[in-house]
């Protein structure tokens, strides 16, 4: 086969396996966050399909796939129509950007594990998030409901609003890199002569780059809508904000739309400042061997307790369980997988630390007020946002 | 390829635009006004200016749009109704079309024909961008600031209640 050929081949097989993967993702965060905001509350959370509920994603897509589409005949119909579309198209598009590993080798051929890499990747995503708020300002107008309306309309100021402190704080790490692709961007942040490969070469550790992102995080907890933020689904002022007309896969949508933004945020603030898939410290000194270790204890684990079940089903399910960690845990040993699943480890486990922070918040933080959200992202953020920026560009002017 | 894409977006743009004036509803209009925003951009990426198609659309389409966006629906501003009988339109659009053609047709025939070079365009990166508005550009680039600071403080003053 000639390149070209081989270039849409390979390029199809990353869509299909991005796509499969993120899709499954979208599914099992929302169990993810059912379960941790249960036990944040002492409770058991989703547990009757599947063991521990594992199989309620599964139960959820088929509940909203066959209930009623309803179609109110008040809305404006092809607006109602395209606004969840817009939503979720824009949310899984700047997926196509990010890069979840360095370059590898699959049966000698060299290929990036990333859809692909523009030289303007950042502003990219920010511009797909930017045209994602029309999805949901359109819903909540052609909604035709003052409930969904007033939602919109908060939403949309929100995001305007945080959408400045956030663009100034990816500014400051862009200005450290000297690069627009979200690539190089980690590259830079590997290398560095004087400590190579450890974690304070990450932009996080840069000068004091860790203001800039804690404004980051402020801002992407606003821009998806969030827990403080989520002034627009606001449930005892606005029943449920700009969706409340939507129903069955249209409310699908925009569910996944909130999901996908939150797994492209902290891709982003992984890329930006933790040094995306680079692990922490060298291999020389065993950062190779941590997923092996995690792998093989909780294999271990689920081994012991299947050899002492305290129910008659675990005597089973546990040690399959546990053999299928161990296995993990083997592959991350053997040379073949471990260029790949290495980087891939690091980046999944960084992007998983910043999801697991959006779900914490969710189930410790009460909402703010709408004055107070405004207030806010103006009087404290921006400010911040801007003299951070200046701080970085004067530094990097002067020190290089 | 680039021809065919070109024609497309082209055609988007000009109906786009055409349908911002002729829609009487100001949402449908806006929402024109976005498809002419985005197939903009998509001109720009295919001359090979691609920081200025993302600032197009993060700019253009996704900020003063939603904000243009956001009035209407604040406002709630309704269909608007069509009033045939206007004396000074009849009057005054007819000569002032044809003198905007004129004037558009002038200052085609004065361009050298260069041709189109999908592509070509090589300043359209962020360093160029950037080295031309600090440099080249650097005073109406500063001028264009202290413009659009004075219409913020206008418009404080403006919305100012009394204190």
């Amino acid at each position: 086969m000639d390149p070209s050929t081989w270039f849409y081949a390979i390029s199809l097989i990353k869509i299909l396996v991005v796509f499969g993967v993120l899709m499954t993702t979208l599914a099992y965060l929302q169990w993810v966050e059912r379960k941790v905001i249960a036990h944040i509350q002492v409770r058991p959370g989703p547990y009757f399909v599947g063991p521990h509920g594992l199989l309620q994603p599964l139960a959820d897509v088929i509940k909203l796939i066959t209930k009623e589409d309803l179609l109110p005949p008040y809305v404006n119909k092809p607006l109602y129509l395209a606004a969840p579309f817009i939503a979720v198209s824009m949310a899984l598009l700047s997926i196509s950007v990010i890069p979840f590993g360095p370059e590898i080798d699959v049966f000698g051929y060299h290929t990036y594990m990333q859809l692909t890499d523009l030289n303007i990747g950042v502003l990219f995503v920010l511009a797909a998030s930017s045209v994602g708020v029309y999805g949901v300002a359109l819903a909540g107008w052609s909604s035709n409901n003052k409930y969904a309306l007033l939602g919109a309309l908060r939403s949309s100021a929100q995001m305007i609003s945080y959408e400045l402190p956030l663009s100034l704080t990816i500014a400051a790490p862009l200005l450290i890199s000297n690069t627009l692709s979200l690539r190089k961007l980690v590259e830079t942040q590997g290398g560095n002569p004087a400590h190579a490969g450890t974690l304070w070469n990450w932009n996080l550790f840069h000068g004091w780059q860790w203001i800039g992102f804690l404004v980051f995080l402020i801002s992407a907890f606003a821009e998806t809508n969030r827990i403080p933020f989520d002034l627009a689904e606001a449930e005892n002022e606005l029943v449920a904000g700009f969706h409340t007309e939507y129903s069955s896969m249209k409310f699908a949508s925009f569910f996944m739309a909130e999901y996908a933004n939150m797994i492209t945020v902290s891709a982003m603030a992984v890329l930006l400042f933790l040094g995306g898939w680079v692990a922490p410290w060298p291999a020389e000194y065993g950062s190779g061997l941590v997923p092996v270790a995690v792998f093989a204890l909780a294999g271990l684990i689920a081994v012991y307790h299947g050899l002492h079940p305290a129910r008659r089903r675990d005597r089973f399910s546990l040690p399959a369980a546990g053999l299928v960690f161990l296995f993990i845990a083997a592959a991350f040993l053997a040379p073949f997988t471990q260029s790949w699943l290495l980087p891939l480890f690091w980046f999944c486990a960084k992007t998983g630390a910043i999801l697991f922070a959006f779900i914490w918040v969710r189930g410790t933080l009460p909402r703010f007020r709408y004055d107070q959200l405004m207030g806010f992202a103006w009087k404290y953020l921006f400010p911040v946002a801007i003299v951070n920026l200046l701080a970085t560009g004067l530094g990097v002017a002067l020190f290089g | 390829m680039d021809v065919i894409l070109f024609l497309i977006f082209a055609t988007i743009a000009v109906v786009a635009a055409v349908n911002v004036v002729v829609q009487s509803h100001p949402i449908s209009s806006a929402i024109s006004l976005i498809g002419v925003m985005g197939s903009l951009a998509v001109l720009y990426l295919l001359l090979g200016a691609e920081f200025i198609a993302a600032a197009q659309v993060i700019v253009y389409a996704g900020a003063v749009m939603v904000l243009f966006l956001f009035v209407i629906m604040l406002l709630n501003a309704g269909t608007e109704t069509r009033q045939s009988k206007s004396e000074t339109a009849h009057l005054l659009g007819v000569p002032a079309l044809l003198v905007f053609a004129l004037l558009l047709a002038y200052f085609i025939r004065s361009q050298p024909d260069s041709g189109v070079h999908f592509g070509g365009f090589t300043g359209g990166s962020a360093q160029a961008v950037g080295r031309a508005l600090f440099t080249t550009y650097l005073l109406p680039f500063e001028v264009t600031s202290v413009l659009i600071l004075i219409a913020i403080v206008g418009a404080i003053v403006l919305a100012r209640k009394e204190i």
